[in-house]
């Protein structure tokens, strides 16, 4: 279930220009993450501007100690406000929320496909998925190699990393899904995830379909209470529902066959 | 202000609305807190005063395409588009559940009729567990080409009076503040027979994608919340507590107890908390307890004591 606490900041750390790792203490939620889920946290206590919470996957999750990691970039007033926060500050914090990925049992093989932060929940997931003794791959993609934040992470975790970037600075030159069509042998894959800009997800969805192999998707949207009374962050799983499913709750992980990704940024 | 003190003086924050009496004057407003379900991991809901629920038409409704909601200066925009599973399931579904909580439960209903309307009311006025009704008129009048409710003096009557005629439930329509006269909208809510007056609904707004050249929202409109609009709900409830005698549940922008206490003061026997249970799913219990202890710390014996009390003659 589902906690409000706060959280005593232990680590905040600018890991890239404008990505920054922010690590806390909240030993109540902690002991009821699973990968995928999300924390709701309020990026200052005093300002009403911006006024409402800001979803953050769990990007690591330390149950011994009660710790939670997420990671985010700065895109706009909300995280920017929550750059100023420092160590021995207390964040309010409340999750852990959403449904998380599925786990495809022990001993699988198991790909995860990350674009830039979207690596985020895949780091968290590639942990528990380790636990599984399943053997993960990850493929991460982003502009450049300042911005391939999860490798030390990814590295300690053991999976077989492979990273991408658009400007050849680190490994395959090109996009992370180029290198999923390139380099993959579909045979050898028994389960992916992905995460990342819808684009992305898209032919990372469509590569699956193609191969017939199962895999999960994490989306993103505004949302308001994270908890499904405001029903703000709604969304068509497919063009043709006439309901509408809410990201926070229903989500944020859907089936790849389940749901309709867009080919363009913000599709709609 | 200081909570949880050691054998507290008790205070008496019981409050009378019409036919209603409720525990204490914090009603979770409409819209903001689903069906109370959605928050029983943060917050005992059997405390508060008043649960008022999701916005119920008679049929389902899918509500508006996304965005839904857009946050703004000191608030947010929202166009929900009514979206519920109609009044049927609400009945069957949920008001079971809050019936168990022991939940003082307020049914807001919406409709694109009068008919509609009062038709949804007497198929509440069977039911136990409910202690009032709610009547959501910012919604558009099919029949008048889609005007609000809300907005024509007349119409307020005629909804308002065709519900009374179906329900002995007190009957509180929520005023919407897109009017230029809100004493005169309160006044016609009287004359059809309202018990009570809960205000104010959203104020109508909207925001713009620079990048995209195009509105934000998928209604391009929406309803403005949050306390970029408590100066404005406050102006009108005062208005309203010196024309109208009618008791008064205020709110716009409520984020803790002082402007509770600002509500209170211009008039609202009660106070509804909206947007701050996005904030804090917490919030309407902190809010009690804070008014509480301002009770005390200024040694009066009821919260009844301050309705009106900033109202000038």
């Amino acid at each position: 279930m589902p906690f409000l606490e706060n959280g005593l900041v232990v680590g905040h750390t600018r890991v890239s220009e404008d990505i920054y790792e922010l690590e806390f203490i909240t030993p109540r939620i902690a002991s009821e993450c699973h990968p995928g889920q999300f924390v709701h946290i309020r990026p200052s206590l005093s300002s009403y501007h911006p006024l409402l919470r800001r979803p953050l996957s769990l990007y690591d999750v330390d149950k011994r100690l009660g710790s939670i990691t997420v990671l985010y970039k700065v895109v706009g007033k909300g995280t920017h406000l929550l750059t100023r926060v420092r160590t021995k500050d207390y964040v309010d914090v409340m999750g852990p929320l959403g449904r998380g990925f599925t786990l495809p049992g022990t001993h699988k093989n198991v790909l995860l496909v990350g674009g830039g932060v979207g690596i985020a929940p895949l780091v968290y997931l590639a942990r528990v998925l380790r636990e599984e003794k399943c053997k993960v791959q990850v493929l991460h993609g982003t502009e450049n190699q300042k911005q391939m934040v999860a490798f030390d992470k990814l590295r300690q975790i053991g999976v077989e990393f492979m990273p991408a970037t658009a400007d050849g600075s680190a490994g395959f030159k090109g996009l992370v899904t180029d290198l999923l069509y390139k380099k993959i042998d579909p045979a050898e894959i028994d389960f992916i995830y992905a995460c990342g800009p819808e684009p992305m997800m898209e032919l990372v969805a469509a590569f699956a379909d193609q191969h017939g192999i199962p895999g999960e998707v994490s989306l993103e949207e505004h949302m308001a209470c994270g908890v499904g009374a405001c029903l703000g962050c709604a969304r068509k799983l497919k063009a043709e529902d006439e309901e509408y499913v809410k990201v926070c709750k229903d989500g944020p992980v859907f089936s790849m066959d389940k749901v309709k990704l867009y080919k363009k940024i913000n599709g709609r | 202000m200081k909570r949880g003190a050691v054998n507290p003086a008790p205070v008496d924050m019981a409050v009378k609305i019409g036919k209603m009496h409720l525990q204490n004057p914090i009603i979770l407003a409409s819209g903001t807190f689903g069906y109370g379900r959605e928050y029983e991991d943060f917050i005992d809901i059997s405390n508060i005063g008043a649960l008022v629920v999701k916005g119920t038409t008679l049929e389902k409704r899918n509500g508006n395409p996304p965005p839904r909601i857009v946050e703004t200066p000191a608030g947010m925009l929202n166009a929900i588009g009514l979206e519920n599973p109609g009044i049927e399931v609400f009945l069957n579904e949920h008001l079971p559940y809050l019936r168990e909580r022991g939940v003082a439960v307020i049914a807001n209903i919406a409709g694109n009729t009068v008919e509609e309307y009062a038709a949804i009311a007497s198929l509440i006025e069977r039911q136990t567990g409910i202690v009032g009704i709610e009547l959501n008129i910012s919604c558009p009048n099919v029949k008048k080409g889609g005007l609000q409710f809300g907005t024509d003096p007349e119409m307020v009557y005629q909804v308002v009076d065709a519900v009374k005629g179906e329900t002995s439930l007190p009957v509180i329509p929520k005023l919407s503040p897109n009017v230029t006269d809100i004493v005169e909208i309160a006044k016609a809510a009287e004359a059809g027979g309202a018990d009570a007056l809960s205000m104010i609904n959203t104020l109508m707004g909207m925001a713009v994608d620079i990048e995209k050249r195009k509105p934000v929202l998928g209604n391009i409109f929406g309803g403005l919340s949050g306390p970029a609009i408590k100066p404005v709900a406050l102006r009108m409830v005062y208005q309203v507590y010196r024309e109208v005698n009618l008791p008064i549940i205020g709110g716009g922008g409520i984020m803790n107890y002082i402007d509770a206490l600002e509500f209170i003061m211009v008039g609202a026997t009660a106070v509804s908390i909206g947007t701050a249970n996005f904030i804090s799913p917490c919030i309407a219990r902190d809010i009690l307890e804070d008014l509480k202890g301002y009770l005390r710390q200024h040694k009066l014996g009821s919260i009844r004591e301050l309705v009106g009390a900033a109202v000038q003659e």
